[in-house]
């Protein structure tokens, strides 16, 4: 018996499953070095989250909406995953638990799960965890690859904290050091700095998103333009005012901006659909990054500045998308 | 301090004022006026804008309505509400409606998986509309239903499903309000408003193929063939294109069971009066 | 000619499959019945002149055009004519066709059967374009427009363009790229007479780069010919979109809901246009095409020159027949082209392959939920908003779907074929252009 289908009678072989595969591959790079310089603490809380995220969702769809699992798609994989790049190594277990539950059950599937969200479902489980339990959540650890089984907390300073703290203490007598304890651009390279799992190694972040730019999981656009923007605005400040803070890319190389430029503002799901919208959300994230990094209480904005601009994505869908074809520009 | 508070206190009333104002003034600018019967008109319909009457919506029929004259008010229906409704909205306008039949959405066609087995199948086909276009459905016939429920989606009163059996859509006679949706949307047109009939009893032929006997039947057991027999027993019913069609003048009661007994091949349906409702009326 | 042109919004790369691009064209034969539909065209069906029982030679007037829009139908075998009915067509719906039952082979004897290349044009415009008319020559892209209606520009609009849309940008499909190697000449000189029609000079031939053969062979003989130029454009379907195409040629863009016409340019098919040379300096009806047999469950696909009527399955035969793992039997291309209903049906005018599609390459997952990728977006060689008409037409909101413009979808099936999520995209948009198109009236 012969099939009948309507047109195209081909298709792309990516597909959702093939396109999260290729997003969490993208990730592994990232993941390697975090358990490289922060010990098995790192690889317990990356395997930590991704089972807290994995098992939430099985436990909603199953129990709670009883529908088929939508497991096997990966994308709570993506979540959990991200979710552990974005928390210190040495957080303890049960606050994963709180933050994958955050990110699925309330971020997520609240929302009617995979598609429907308006918040990247990682950020906001790491923003719940760093509103509820600031202490844990910005305890960072030294980086060390000689003591890869020593999971005992030594306490080290992000780069992004270290430049904040310059200003108020032009003595250098600060608890976290002045302008001399600031890691050089190799060391912030490569990630041998303090910080969240997955964001302190550039060079793994780029050879994700070279990865998955060669796949075509993603376009150029999110990522160039926002890390352009953060590197724009600060050159242009640190030309102005030759204030080491505003120094540029110690921004690009530092903190949560290659992470959340890569892989959090490119989530499918929370970014616009048309190249234009996209640049639009880019340059946004990228403007409030700069504003909360040097004008706000906290050293780092990437989260709320991509969360600030998930909101925003309803209307920038609403007001750019591609020309019609032999239309006037509208 | 006090100082502080103070001004803001002051600063805000006096911004709460004047927002106040301007909208005060909007309002009244741009103020409608309308003529309340709408509201109260737009009331007592149903309220599911499905567009039967032939307006784009609840709202829409209700300004109609106030519009109408006592002559024009006599063409407007909201086949939805029925008679019931009609009358409501007649003794708002002051004016009276006319009564009129119940009716009810039939599906000409009996094309099910057992009478018309499949011979091609389907991979991914979401509409029947997309199906029609592209072939002539499962069974071969050109006029039959093609089973992926368009009907069922557009229904806005839950009165239509797919019979998981027989693969074709059934109708609830109880929530068919018979807005016409279904044959509107149908790409074959195999749905038709006809009198529900006293106690649902009613008569019909379930099919519109209108190819030759013979070939009709290759596809469908159930196929209507032309023969005429039902002629015979009622003058009244037509063939034409090898299709019988039972006017809705034919009494039910009087020829319904005749027919559908001897029709060959089972297109005529013959629904029989309920009986429990019929006492549920006295 | 050395930079490679394409059009600037969307596109989409599908694997090619071209792998009948180095067969040459064979003759088909001659099958033992045949079956010419009287419709094989845009507009009203020709009407039938002939009845059962009249014998028939090869180019014998079949159906008469009716009307402007409409076309000739020719004899495509001498034979008889065994009946004048309904038969069931590529669809499963009985189609009026004239059923031939082949004997011989003899030809109309105006028909120069020759090989020979006639250079020198001696027609008038008038007359070409009743030659063109009296051969029954249609669009063979796929649309088919009758060609004289395409031709006859009204006074009021200048034509400065002739394209000869040489992409055939559909995987798989190989009949114009075979055509354009082995008739390069004739097509040059088919683009020449039309440029006496349009009474300009110049024709731009537009090849994908990835037929060198056909690239290398054109551009040879167009060096003998003034006005006459090959133009490569890069990979991208649909790049033989008529719109696309006059996009990447010229930058011109058609605007919505007008015609190529408006901005001087006119788009023709090297099937057609070779079509054209034998109509006019062979005296040759419009019979036969060239047809790519082909696709992964093929045995043995082949480029066919094919008599007009000629049932499909007869073809496939000659391939080596329907293997066991054959899910669909497609009629013209993967992308837009339409699975057959009925195997047997007639090649037309129109039928530019015939291919044989496993369940791994042509299976429909079923829908999963949008995770606004924007895939569809990019890809949309438009500029719509494929993700938000497939919800607009869910929720039958059709006011809405008018103003994201769903009527100048071209139906390319770019979304559809790039979605990751398996949304049956094109056939929302078919859905909503139906319903926009039904409220209108």
């Amino acid at each position: 018996m012969l099939k009948i289908s309507t047109a195209p009678h081909l298709h792309s072989s990516a597909d959702t499953d093939t396109l999260m595969r290729g997003v969490i591959i993208a990730m592994l790079p990232a993941a390697l070095v975090a358990v490289l310089f922060f010990g098995i603490g790192a690889l317990k809380v990356i395997l930590t989250s991704v089972a807290a995220c994995v098992l939430w969702e099985y436990l909603i769809v199953r129990y709670l909406l009883r529908q088929p699992s939508t497991v096997h798609n990966g994308s709570a994989v993506i979540t959990g995953m991200l979710l552990a790049f974005n928390l210190p190594p040495t957080i303890p277990a049960w606050m994963i638990l709180i933050g994958a539950f955050m990110a699925i059950g309330v971020a997520k599937m609240a929302f009617g799960g995979l598609g429907k969200n308006l918040f990247n479902p990682a950020l906001v489980g790491r923003v719940f965890l760093f509103i509820s339990f600031p202490v844990q959540m910005t305890t960072w650890m030294k980086p060390s690859i000689r003591d890869f089984l020593n999971t005992d907390v030594q306490s080290g300073a992000t780069t992004l904290g270290i430049l904040k703290h310059i200003d108020a203490s032009s003595s250098a007598t600060s608890l976290t050091g002045g302008a001399e304890s600031l890691p050089d651009y190799g060391q912030m390279f490569v990630g041998y700095t303090g910080g969240s799992l997955g964001e302190v190694s550039a060079l793994a972040l780029l050879l994700g998103l070279a990865y998955m730019l060669y796949k075509k999981i993603i376009t150029w656009h999110i990522p160039f333009y926002y890390i352009g923007t953060v590197f724009l605005m600060t050159g242009i400040m640190w030309l102005i005012t030759g204030d080491i803070r505003y120094e540029p890319l110690t921004h690009l190389l530092s903190g949560g901006l290659m992470l959340g430029a890569i892989f959090m503002a490119t989530d499918y799901v929370t970014s616009p659909m048309s190249v234009n919208g996209k640049i639009v959300f880019a340059v946004g994230c990228g403007i409030l990054t700069f504003v909360i990094r040097l004008y706000s209480a906290y050293p780092e904005g990437v989260s709320f500045a991509i969360l600030i601009m998930n909101a925003f994505v309803p209307l920038i869908d609403k007001f750019y998308y591609p020309r019609v074809f032999g239309t006037g520009r509208k | 301090m006090d100082n502080v508070i103070f001004s803001n206190v002051i600063v805000l009333s006096a911004i709460a004022l004047a927002a106040a104002i301007i909208l005060y003034m909007v309002s009244k600018k741009f103020n409608v006026i309308e003529n309340p019967r709408i509201d109260e008109i737009e009331k007592t319909l149903p309220g599911a804008n499905c567009g039967a009457c032939g307006k784009a919506g609840c709202r829409n029929f209700a300004e109609s309505c106030v519009k109408a004259d006592e002559k024009s008010f006599q063409n407007l229906y909201c086949p939805v509400g029925g008679t019931a409704v009609m009358q409501k909205i007649a003794a708002v306008l002051g004016y009276s409606a006319q009564e009129k039949e119940p009716t009810v959405a039939v599906l000409k066609c009996n094309g099910t998986c057992q009478n018309a087995p499949a011979k091609i199948a389907f991979d991914g086909v979401i509409s029947c509309r997309l199906a029609d276009k592209i072939s002539v459905g499962q069974s071969g016939c050109p006029n039959g239903c093609l089973r992926f429920g368009d009907c069922v989606k557009v229904c806005k009163f839950d009165a239509l499903h797919i019979d998981p059996q027989t693969g074709i859509p059934v109708v609830d006679e109880n929530k068919c309000t018979s807005c016409g949706a279904c044959v509107n949307i149908c790409p074959r047109r195999l749905f038709v408003i006809r009198p529900k009939g006293k106690n649902g009893e009613r008569v019909y032929v379930a099919c519109s193929n209108t190819q030759k006997g013979a070939i009709a039947r290759k596809n469908c057991k159930t196929a209507c063939i032309g023969c005429m027999k039902c002629v015979k027993i009622c003058p009244e019913v037509v063939v034409e294109n090898n299709l019988s069609r039972i006017p809705k003048s034919v009494s039910a009661s009087r020829y319904g069971a005749e027919l559908a007994q001897n029709c060959p091949t089972g297109a005529i349906i013959y629904k029989p009066a309920h009986k429990n409702e019929a006492s549920d009326d006295k | 000619m050395t930079n490679k042109k394409t059009f600037s919004i969307g596109g989409i790369h599908p694997d090619k499959y071209k792998i009948t691009s180095d067969c040459p064209i064979t003759d088909a034969g001659l099958p033992e019945t045949v079956y010419i539909p009287v419709k094989q065209h845009i507009g009203s069906p020709a009407k039938i002149l002939v009845k059962k029982g009249d014998k028939v030679k090869v180019g014998t007037l079949l159906a008469d055009a009716d009307g402007i829009v409409s076309s000739d139908v020719h004899s495509s075998v001498s034979g008889e004519v065994t009946k004048v009915e309904e038969v069931e067509g590529e669809f499963g719906y009985l189609e009026s066709m004239i059923t031939i039952k082949v004997e011989g082979d003899e030809f109309e004897p105006s028909i120069d059967r020759s090989d020979d290349i006639v250079k020198e044009i001696p027609f008038t415009h008038d007359e070409i374009i009743e030659k063109i008319r009296s051969a029954g020559v249609v669009g063979m892209g796929g649309a088919g427009y009758p060609t004289p209606v395409k031709t006859s520009v009204p006074d009021n609009k200048k034509i400065d363009c002739l394209i000869l849309n040489g992409i055939e940008c559909e995987p798989f499909l190989t009949a114009d790229d075979r055509l354009m190697v082995e008739k390069a000449e004739q097509i040059v000189i088919g683009a020449k007479i039309i440029n006496k029609i349009l009474g300009i000079q110049n024709a731009v031939i537009a090849i994908d780069e990835n037929k060198p053969l056909a690239i290398e062979t054109l551009t040879q003989i167009t060096k003998r010919y003034i006005g006459v130029n090959v133009q490569i454009c890069k990979t991208k379907y649909p790049q033989g979109g008529e719109r696309q195409l006059i996009k990447a040629v010229t930058g011109r863009e058609v605007p919505s809901g007008r015609l190529p016409m408006d901005v001087g340019c006119i788009v023709q098919n090297v099937g057609t246009v070779f079509a054209i040379y034998e109509a006019v300096m062979k005296n040759k009806p419009l019979f036969e095409r060239i047809v790519t047999v082909s696709g992964d469950e093929c045995k043995n696909p082949q480029n066919f020159r094919v008599r007009i009527g000629t049932p499909a399955s007869w073809l496939i035969e000659k391939c080596g027949g329907i293997s066991d793992d054959t899910a669909q039997i497609i009629f013209g291309g993967p992308m837009m082209g339409t699975s057959a209903v009925n195997v047997n049906a007639p090649i037309t005018k129109l039928t530019s392959g015939i291919l044989l599609l496993s369940d791994r390459l042509s299976h429909k997952e079923p829908e999963q939920d949008c995770i606004r990728c924007g895939k569809c977006v990019d890809a949309c060689p438009v500029g719509l908003r494929p993700f938000l008409i497939a919800r607009y037409t869910k929720e039958n909101m059709i006011a809405e779907l008018r103003d994201i413009n769903v009527l100048d979808c071209i139906e390319c099936g770019s979304c559809a074929y790039i979605c990751p999520a398996r949304i049956p995209l094109l056939d929302y948009c078919k859905l909503g252009k139906m319903e926009v198109k039904k409220t209108k009236k």
